[in-house]
């Protein structure tokens, strides 16, 4: 028989197994932010046990709420810069160069096919993108994660998703996500792992991939992974070209190694043609609730929020300039536009992109986590909606009383421009994809 | 280990995720005791009251399926503990809500859906829960009724409640 991705990351990292289907990892990145991690400092710190199993693996940034809002946000800042310091933890990323974990991370070349990875963040699974083994934990097995350099796990069972056709006008990535995600329901990949296959996978850029596999823990998935191809090489490739002199065959031959073989083992297959989906949002405080946006009556909007994680890469910008390029926003609606990173939004900068939706009526706010979670950066008030391209809808999310509807950048630009909920399509005239 | 039993809690709800436990916007505390009067703040059910006497004098909370979906922040089961809550009975519950609870060495006790049921069946009443690791046994107690469930643990989940938890079983294991 043969092995899934995961299952080969999970042998080629085991340190123990102390009870059967309980196996301990040894961890190649531990990812830190300012939210999760200050506690697992201070009770290193309260045990005696304040050291790190390896400098070079910890990853850390201040993301949540940065710049900080208040007292208690700087003196979580405070407490994770003062340690990155006193571990002379080199990659550690403070106002000025940071951006949102999952985004940034990626970017900076440190999520490599094979690692496994750990943070106190449930969308880790994003970097599964790239054929790793990424779960988020939480702060206890963070702390040890950063003491010992390991994790157990229940060894995850996989659910493999064959996507197939072609996305259609108005349809996106995020589409593709919430449409697994209402199939799977919020709890149908609980203690599994979702592998993304077919077509439209292997048509889709790093960004892209990286929108569907952060919305994994949204079904209960442990990880979301995709097989590390072409497209993953040439992202990794600034980063990785000296350790396989310069040969780009040698490296796709070490990336293939980790696909899951032909015969592998599924829990569970889902075959979705994408061609016959519309664009969507979700109307409901579960991920899983999901309705074509053309189907949507008159529901009118406050906010719009652009960023986050799952869409405020610069793709992200792209899709949404593009489509606010030349209209307004509508009067009772505001327009938030928060780039997952500092490079993202330079870059957003430099190629007009900013400009653009500042002129349709948007503000630009720095990157940081803000208002996805109802942090800080554009808190809903009671009974107000938001029109957003985050990955979570619970009730209160992004303030409480609020509700979140989550859709694809440029959905959330075209909602913006009508007031109310709208298919991009609508809107879209003579802009093609 | 912890100690474990009380008065019940019901939370007639399924998928009760974990910004309903604490709400992102104290994720900003760095003591967990800070978190205490927040515990439930935001759950969406009808007739809940987080400040009740019933909530703040619980310390087993039975629930329905899913429990603690979403966030991976173990300021849920802080929050719970602070309360005193440190035994949650569902019929399943989020991966990383689930490893929390074991980290910090308390229950997450998962009951076949008709058992849940019939522990809801009791909700009207007071109800106390005794709990006993070393027989795997959760004693209800109502007024009119006591009845014995017998309960699963995996065996690593267990070697961590009986350490205390992740850090202590570390400690001594790996």
């Amino acid at each position: 028989m043969g092995k899934t991705l995961v299952e080969k990351i999970f042998d080629s990292h085991l340190k123990s197994e102390p009870f059967e289907g309980t196996k301990v990892l040894n961890l190649d990145v531990v990812m830190c932010h300012e939210i999760t991690t200050p506690i697992a400092i201070a009770d290193l710190e309260w045990r005696g046990k304040d050291r790190v199993f390896d400098a070079s693996k910890i990853k850390v940034v201040i993301d949540h709420v940065t710049p900080p809002k208040d007292t208690k946000s700087a003196v979580q800042s405070k407490i994770l810069r003062e340690w990155a310091r006193r571990y002379n933890i080199r990659d550690f990323f403070d106002i000025g160069q940071n951006g949102v974990c999952h985004a940034l991370f990626p970017e900076k070349g440190f999520i490599r096919p094979g690692y496994t990875i750990i943070m106190g963040d449930s969308h880790t699974c994003t970097h599964g993108a790239f054929g790793a083994f990424a779960a988020g934990v939480g702060t206890t097995d963070l702390e040890v994660g950063i003491l010992k350099g390991v994790c157990a796990f229940r060894q995850p069972n996989t659910i493999r998703v064959n996507l197939r056709g072609a996305l259609g006008r108005g349809v996106y990535a995020k589409d593709v996500a919430l449409e697994v995600i209402r199939q799977l329901t919020v709890n149908g990949a609980t203690d599994h792992v979702i592998e993304f296959r077919g077509e439209v996978i292997d048509r889709m850029d790093m960004e892209q991939r990286m929108t569907i596999t952060n919305m994994a823990i949204e079904a209960g998935g442990t990880s979301g992974v995709c097989m590390p191809d072409g497209v993953t090489l040439d992202y990794l490739w600034p980063f990785i070209a000296e350790e396989y002199g310069n040969d780009k065959v040698k490296a796709l031959d070490a990336f293939k190694a980790w696909w899951s073989d032909e015969d592998a083992e599924y829990a569970r297959v889902v075959d979705i043609d994408v061609s016959t989906l519309e664009p969507v949002a979700t109307v409901g405080y579960k991920p899983d609730q999901v309705k074509k946006l053309s189907e949507l009556g008159d529901m009118k909007i406050d906010q719009v929020y652009i960023g986050s994680c799952t869409n405020g890469r610069l793709s992200d910008l792209r899709e949404a300039a593009a489509l606010a390029k030349g209209k307004k926003l509508a009067p009772t609606v505001r327009g938030i536009v928060a780039p997952a990173t500092t490079d993202v939004y330079r870059q957003a900068m430099k190629e007009g992109l900013l400009d653009t939706l500042m002129e349709a009526g948007f503000c630009v706010t720095n990157a940081t986590c803000g208002a996805c979670l109802g942090m800080s950066n554009g808190v809903l008030a009671p009974d107000e909606s938001c029109a957003a391209t985050t990955n979570r809808n619970f009730n209160g999310r992004m303030g409480a009383g609020g509700m979140v509807h989550l859709m694809s950048p440029a959905a959330a630009v075209a909602s913006g421009v009508k007031g109310a909920l709208c298919d991009p399509r609508e809107i879209m005239g003579e802009v093609t994809k | 280990m912890k100690t474990f039993g009380g008065k019940v809690l019901f939370l007639d709800r399924s998928d009760i995720n974990t910004d309903e436990i604490i709400p992102a916007k104290y994720l900003t505390e760095v003591k967990k005791d800070a978190l205490g009067p927040h515990m439930l703040e935001d759950l969406s059910l009808d007739g809940f009251d987080p400040q009740s006497e019933k909530t703040k004098d619980a310390s087993v909370i039975v629930t329905r399926a899913n429990f603690g979906c979403g966030s991976s922040r173990e300021h849920a089961p802080w929050a719970l503990e602070v309360n005193g809550i440190t035994v949650v009975i569902a019929i399943n519950y989020a991966r990383i809500f689930r490893q929390n609870m074991f980290n910090c060495g308390m229950l997450a006790i998962e009951l076949e859906e008709a058992k849940i049921d019939a522990l809801f069946a009791m909700a009207n009443d007071d109800v106390g829960c005794a709990v006993d690791i070393e027989n795997k046994e959760l004693t209800f107690t109502t007024s009119a009724k006591t009845e014995t469930v017998p309960f699963s643990i995996a065996p690593f989940d267990e070697a961590l409640v009986r350490a205390g938890g992740w850090v202590e079983y570390a400690d001594k294991n790996l």
